[in-house]
């Protein structure tokens, strides 16, 4: 038999136990998760310059810099989000002048039927409604065998796949014609991996179609603007 | 043979992560499509592993055993994140190659393993060591199955090691008009690979106690006197 007393001694000591191990674990948390806040802050700095330099870096890709003398970073705008790019998210888009006259757009777009979803492309495009060059920025694609789309990772670097869309435009490809040539179209693609190529270059030709009938509008609006659709056609 | 000796052979070969435990196939099947992938992944597994041995070897007086699995898993998840920030920020070039590899490490339950079995109950440089052992023996098995998925499904090797070393290619082994073999690359070909990996181990495994049979065997029937081990 166990005296009452005893009982109220050994609940008094699971309840003291609990009550350390609790406060413990809250100390490891506080503890660690000051350690992890502390980090973010002191590389918070670096990683944002570091990402700032890979947007220019992909910008300069599709762009080269010698095409225009404004700040492309100073002249941008905010794009709400647009069905037709394939964005869910409102994007930045820059405007490329050269003596004040509009040279080109760089923009943000993507394509969802990649073969593992979304594939993120940025593209420069110019006055004349030519795609000067466009770049994946992010993708799922099967390597080794859907990621050729990535420059990086194209095994053929002397001519890799996304440079074929170089300076072309509705008027050297007629609309009907910006698909993969399995779609009857004129552009190439790696037997075994046409999804991967179809997404991207069907998104480039809504992005071109778009940019071309916007591109009034999105160079009249001032620096920092917001771009909302005038009105979605039927 | 010696203390670390033994932690040495356990991580490379014994007790191997991969072949021995079958611990931490997430990130092992996702990642090991190329060599330069999955020697990125495995480096990036050293850092994490040892990192979190140490600080959990440091830590393990103050360590409750009720609540060691969640302290553990707090103590690994910031270690990881805590070194995913500092790659970004100070080895950004190392980071835009191994950084998505990262994150991943959390799913890698080989880290708690380790942490749990070893670190919690044995001192700091052990520890530690354990850590780069269990690492360095998880490197070279996805290593390798990398470079064999890597070859049978695009009949590359070291394809991408650019990003590493810009001064080095991919070496083309097959002809450049292999038309590949996709299910080599897809997660179904890893565990094809994996299963042979085993088999491999346990061929040589099975080999080597049977030496070691016939060898005591050997020695009794020249002493029969000598009591059998």
């Amino acid at each position: 038999m166990t005296e009452p007393i005893e009982i109220a001694r050994r609940e008094s000591s699971a309840l003291r136990i609990s009550v350390r191990t609790a406060a413990i674990l809250l100390a490891f948390t506080l503890v660690f998760t000051a350690l992890m806040a502390g980090t973010y802050r002191a590389t918070a700095p670096l990683v944002a310059a570091s990402a700032l330099a890979e947007k220019l870096r992909l910008i300069g890709e599709v762009l080269p810099p010698s095409l225009y003398d404004n700040d492309l970073m100073a002249d941008a705008i905010t794009l709400a989000p647009q069905k037709a790019l394939g964005l869910d998210d409102q994007t930045r888009a820059w405007r490329a002048r050269k003596n004040g006259k509009p040279v080109a757009l760089v923009l943000e777009a993507a394509a969802l039927d990649g073969y593992s979803g979304r594939i993120s492309l940025i593209l420069a495009i110019d006055a004349e409604g030519r795609l000067l060059a466009q770049r994946v920025t992010a993708h799922k694609e099967t390597p080794g065998l859907g990621d050729y789309i990535d420059p990086k990772k194209d095994r053929n670097k002397a001519r890799p796949w996304i440079t074929q869309f170089s300076n072309l435009g509705f008027d050297s490809v007629p609309r009907e014609k910006w698909r993969v040539k399995k779609d009857g179209g004129r552009f190439d693609q790696m037997s075994g991996a046409t999804i991967s190529a179809r997404a991207v270059t069907n998104a480039s030709g809504r992005a071109l179609t778009w940019a071309v009938e916007h591109h009034d509008n999105l160079f009249a609006l001032p620096a920092n603007g917001r771009y909302e659709e005038p009105r979605s056609k039927p | 043979m010696n203390a670390y000796k033994e932690i040495a052979w356990n991580g490379l070969w014994k007790q191997n992560s991969i072949l021995a435990q079958l611990l931490g196939l997430c990130p092992l099947l996702a990642i090991s499509t190329n060599f330069v992938n999955a020697v990125s992944l495995g480096l990036a597994t050293i850092v994490v592993m040892m990192l979190a041995n140490f600080a959990i070897s440091a830590l393990r007086a103050l360590i409750p055993y009720e609540i060691r699995i969640p302290v553990f898993i707090l103590i690994i998840a910031a270690l990881v994140t805590m070194v995913d920030l500092a790659f970004n920020a100070f080895l950004h070039d190392l980071y835009l190659v191994l950084g998505i590899f990262i994150p991943l490490i959390v799913t890698n339950c080989i880290v708690l393993a380790r942490v749990e079995a070893f670190a919690a109950k044995n001192g700091l440089r052990a520890s530690t060591l354990d850590g780069l052992m269990m690492g360095i023996g998880f490197v070279w098995v996805i290593a390798l199955l990398g470079a064999v998925r890597e070859f049978v499904g695009q009949g590359t090797l070291f394809s991408g090691i650019e990003m590493i070393f810009p001064t080095l290619s991919g070496i083309q082994i097959l002809p450049a008009d292999y038309p590949g073999f996709l299910i080599a690359m897809l997660p179904p070909g890893a565990f094809f690979v994996l299963g042979l990996l085993i088999a491999g181990r346990n061929w040589l495994e099975a080999r080597a106690n049977q030496r070691l049979r016939e060898q005591r065997i050997h020695h009794q029937a020249d002493h029969p006197t000598s009591v059998p081990a």
